[in-house]
């Protein structure tokens, strides 16, 4: 294997920009005249429009043009790409969702107009002067009564707040609910999974262009996956012809969801700069940010486990309650049903399972996939659930949960929920956690807590998440409205350094550095002499993006393909350069050699051979060394993992204490462990904001209360233990040809309920009765549970 | 948010009643009022500038004064637009009743705030609102009652006129 290759734990090549101060975002680019655009936004949560006058904003100085829902009534809503039915058959309630909004204004921060000038503070003084006569109503912010008192509407067309009222999977739901009733023991939690606000480190920005000389468009923009972008405002929104646009997503500040999704302003700006005939830019404020990027999870929860009295499992059956606030926006219907409900078998052989999720419109924000998407909601649910069911039967939480898991003999398993694992190996984890979390020293640790007054507590979690998103095939009967596979484009360049086009994109995930290891492992070269080219639509195949922890389970194996179509290619000339038999030339380490002989010749003088194609069989063998791979894959991945945390309480305060958080892993083969530790590591942070800090909180007349960084707590080093991360436990996956699963997602869906087991074991050790305390685990609500 | 509270006024429930329906009065004692103009009758409007933790504005809007049950009770109510800063609304019901040494002044305060003011102040707010609700009452209090200074009011048993009294007597 060369330096560099598949396992090597190269340092990340990005980083070197990153950390040195070159990296190229969207707001660094400023094209030649470009002009600034600010929005107007709501204050209320829901209104009625009655007129918006832009008529003195246009007088301001600078100012080029306003806009106003008026504008964009002839073009098209930006879709849900996932379509629901209900379980009566009835497909979901899909309002439309317009650039600017138009009529209503739905939630505080719903963009009614816009202003573009010749400077960005032009622009902001100019939206000041809008005069928008807008009526506030009643907002519908509470979940429960948005269903129970239909009184006030999100969207008067649709005629309910329910989007879907979503059964998985129907026909097993009278076998559910006979088992529970039956079973000899049932045990209920009701949780809520907080809002969470994304928060990526650079906020959304959006630079429209028109050349009007050749009529090509141009977005610039802060996006996960750019040709989704394109396909969504070339097909669905504007109706520009995808060959006039190019979309760049150059450098992009973390996403973690959030830039899936294509945002009215992305239609804006290109409109704008259509009308203008100049470059229009947008960079969101922070505020802008809380109050306009789609936010995560905000599920309410009841959840049923049945089981013998010695812990077998028999059924689970959930309800929830999913807000999608107030427009769905791409992802936001297939994020609490099929990543969600098909999750929640867990990692066990339960017989029954049965989900039912109601996805409720809400005067806030729109509410879609965010790090580790339904997975963590199911995870959480189950999680806590299996931990109070072992505490009321007074069984060790370790031994309920390995008397119910998929045995490694047991794969493919068909699990209740209507997925096939196809491998993993949970006891294995499970004993690795034993030792690595030291489970032994427990006692001894928490005896030391004690004689310090505070109250130590253990909490375990096991979980199995589906990623590689996904096959077309099946989730297109599942509603899907587009493919999920992607795509790769190998070019080995005359010189023998290698160009790698790649549909998904890079924006804290390291493929600059891990994709180039497959190409090098693969073709025997130095992994510094291949390139990844992604983010441009014009440069790129078309590809899906990076989302669902799909990037090297997907895009990797479209890399993996299309490596080999090279190799494949290299070897017919090769045989041609050895006067031989393709059948009888074999590769390894970068060198071509006919079989059993010494004659060879390098990878590097064939790679010259095919662009500089004298003496060549050019009737069998075209000129060139460039292939395209498009991979879909078989089914989903399915990443597994133990997790154990110790916590402090101090029974004084409430505060939680995160002393210890370990993290052990099943990624399948692991390309560069480095940058997987890393992508752990920080799914941790975020898992652990959710479990104690992170809340995003409506007041009810649908004010955003946690707006802005005083009121919405992010995790800071301070509130972190040292990890422990391993992911040397690897089962390897068994449909594609790389064998990895994906780690994107893993530490933000493993902790929250780690978390939380952990603070109510130390509570429980401390001699308080309680079952559960909602997250965030704050202070405040950890010394109210203590103290009823 | 809400809240309640009760202040003693010592002046008799007619003067405190005129004094409340006072234009004059209204813009003395409403904490950061700059400018306020109109009637009773026809409602008065407002220009107030107030800073709540980082957002600093100036809020232009309505008050009315409604629900009149005369010398007993009244609701003012306000709403006003602070631009980028948000927009911040409220109601107080105000009930008078005699007491052995004056008025008794009751009020039930609700109120809202939006924009800006909700994101970035909501940690404040309530604390805020009700100081503002207490300096409203508090100087209306203040105004009615006679000054006591107390160097030289021992002696002299006559009264000064608190300021609102002077306003009605120019």
């Amino acid at each position: 294997m060369p330096d560099g290759g598949i396992g090597a734990p190269t340092k990340r090549r990005e980083d070197t920009r990153f950390l040195t101060g070159r990296g190229k975002y969207t707001d660094d680019i400023t094209p030649q005249n470009t002009s600034y655009c600010a929005f107007a936004r709501s204050q209320v949560a829901n209104g009625k429009i009655n007129s918006i006058d832009t008529s003195q904003a246009t007088k301001m100085p600078g100012v080029l043009a306003a806009f106003t829902g008026e504008d964009f009534v002839e073009v098209g809503s930006n879709p849900a790409g996932w379509l629901i039915n209900s379980r009566d058959g009835e497909p979901m309630k899909e309002p439309k969702r317009p650039v600017l909004a138009h009529g209503k204004v739905r939630h505080v921060g719903d963009a009614y107009a816009a202003v573009v000038a010749e400077t960005l503070e032009q622009a902001m003084d100019a939206v000041e002067a809008i005069e928008a006569d807008i009526d506030e109503l009643d907002a519908v912010v509470d979940m429960a009564s948005a269903v129970a008192d239909p009184g006030t509407l999100v969207h008067d067309e649709i005629e309910t707040n329910i989007c879907f009222d979503w059964g998985w999977i129907e026909d097993n739901r009278a076998a559910t609910d006979e088992a529970i009733k039956n079973a000899p023991h049932v045990t209920t939690l009701e949780l809520v999974n907080n809002r969470l606000v994304p928060n990526a480190l650079e906020p959304r920005a959006s630079i429209g262009e028109y050349d009007p000389g050749t009529g090509d468009y141009k977005l610039t923009t802060t996006s996960q996956n750019p040709h989704l972008s394109r396909l969504l405002v070339s097909a669905f929104v504007l109706g520009i012809p995808e060959n006039k646009l190019t979309v760049l997503a150059p450098d992009v500040g973390g996403g973690f969801g959030s830039k899936i999704y294509h945002y009215g302003e992305e239609a804006l700006v290109l409109a704008a700069a259509k009308k203008l005939g100049r470059p229009v830019k947008w960079t969101a404020t922070r505020t802008e940010s809380f109050l306009s990027d789609a936010h995560g999870r905000d599920h309410v929860t009841k959840i049923e486990l049945a089981c013998e009295k010695d812990g077998s499992f028999i059924a689970f059956r959930t309800e929830t309650l999913a807000n999608v606030g107030a427009y769905l926006s791409n992802f936001s219907t297939a994020t609490p049903t099929f990543l969600h409900g098909t999750l929640m078998a867990g990692n066990y052989t339960v017989p029954n399972v049965y989900v039912n999720v109601k996805a409720v419109f809400t005067n806030t924000a729109p509410v879609d996939a965010y790090r580790g998407a339904g997975r963590p909601e199911a995870t959480f649910s189950l999680e806590r659930v299996i931990d109070k069911c072992a505490r009321e039967l007074g069984i060790d939480p370790v031994e309920i949960r390995r008397k119910n898991f998929i045995k490694k003999d047991q794969y493919p398993f068909a699990t209740a929920a209507g997925l096939e694992y196809d491998s993993g190996d949970y006891d294995a984890l499970m004993d690795g956690l034993e030792k690595v979390a030291d489970f032994a020293g427990f006692e001894a640790r928490r005896a030391a807590s004690a004689k310090e007054g505070k109250l130590r507590g253990l909490g375990i979690n096991s979980y199995v998440e589906a990623c590689g998103i996904a096959p077309s095939n099946l989730v297109g009967i599942l509603g899907a409205r587009v493919g999920l596979y992607d795509a790769a484009t190998v070019r080995v360049n005359p010189t023998g350094n290698i160009s790698v086009m790649v549909g998904a994109h890079s924006h804290g995930q390291g493929h600059e550095t891990a994709f180039p290891q497959i190409v090098a492992d693969m073709l025997g070269v130095d992994a510094q002499t291949v390139d990844i080219v992604h983010g441009d639509t014009s440069k790129i195949p078309f590809g899906m993006g990076t989302y669902g922890s799909r990037s090297l389970a997907v895009c990797g194996s479209a890399v993996f393909r299309a490596t080999e179509k090279v190799i494949r290619k290299a070897t017919l000339i090769a045989a041609h350069m050895l006067e031989d038999s393709p059948e009888n030339i074999e590769f390894s380490d970068g060198v071509f050699a006919i079989k059993g002989t010494n004659k060879t010749v390098g990878f590097g003088d064939v790679a010259l051979k095919a662009y500089i194609p004298h003496d060549y069989p050019i009737d069998a063998i075209e000129p060139g060394l460039e292939e395209t791979a498009f991979y879909d894959p078989a089914n989903f991945t399915y990443p597994s993992g133990a997790y154990a945390s110790e916590v402090e309480v101090d029974p004084e305060t409430g505060k939680v204490t995160v002393c210890s958080m370990v993290a052990l892993d099943d990624f399948g083969v692991v390309v560069n462990p480095m940058i997987v530790t890393g992508q752990v590591e920080g799914g941790l942070a975020q898992g652990i904001g959710q479990a104690l800090l992170e809340n995003g909180v409506y007041d009810e007349n649908g004010q955003l209360l946690s707006g802005s960084f005083m009121d919405y707590a992010m995790p800071r080093a301070d509130d972190l233990p040292s990890f422990v991360v391993d992911h040397s436990n690897e089962t390897r996956c068994t449909h594609n040809p790389i064998g990895s699963k994906g780690c994107g997602e893993a530490g933000a869906i493993g902790s929250p309920p780690t978390i939380v087991n952990a603070v109510v074991d130390a509570l429980a050790r401390g001699g308080h009765d309680v079952d559960h305390i909602d997250m965030p685990v704050s202070p405040s609500r950890v010394w109210a549970a203590m103290n009823p | 948010m809400k809240l309640a509270d009760q202040i003693e006024i010592a002046a008799d429930r007619q003067v405190v009643w005129n004094a409340i329906l006072d234009a004059e009065v209204l813009k003395a004692c409403i904490p950061g009022c700059e400018e306020l103009t109109g009637s009773v009758e026809d409602g008065f409007e407002a220009v107030v500038v107030q800073k709540v933790g980082p957002v600093k504005a100036k809020f232009k809007g309505d008050v009315e004064i409604s629900d009149i049950v005369k010398g007993e009770s009244l609701k003012l109510s306000g709403s006003g637009k602070g631009g980028p800063a948000g927009f911040a609304s409220g109601s107080a019901d105000v009930r008078l009743s005699d007491t052995d040494t004056g008025t008794l002044l009751e009020y039930d305060v609700d109120a809202k705030v939006g924009g800006k003011l909700a994101q970035l102040g909501s940690r404040i707010i309530d604390g805020f609102a009700k100081k503002l609700a207490g300096q409203f009452f508090e100087r209306f209090q203040e105004g009615l009652e006679p000054e006591m200074d107390e160097t030289e009011a021992t002696e002299e048993t006559e009264t000064k006129k608190g300021w609102i009294k002077r306003v009605f007597s120019t």
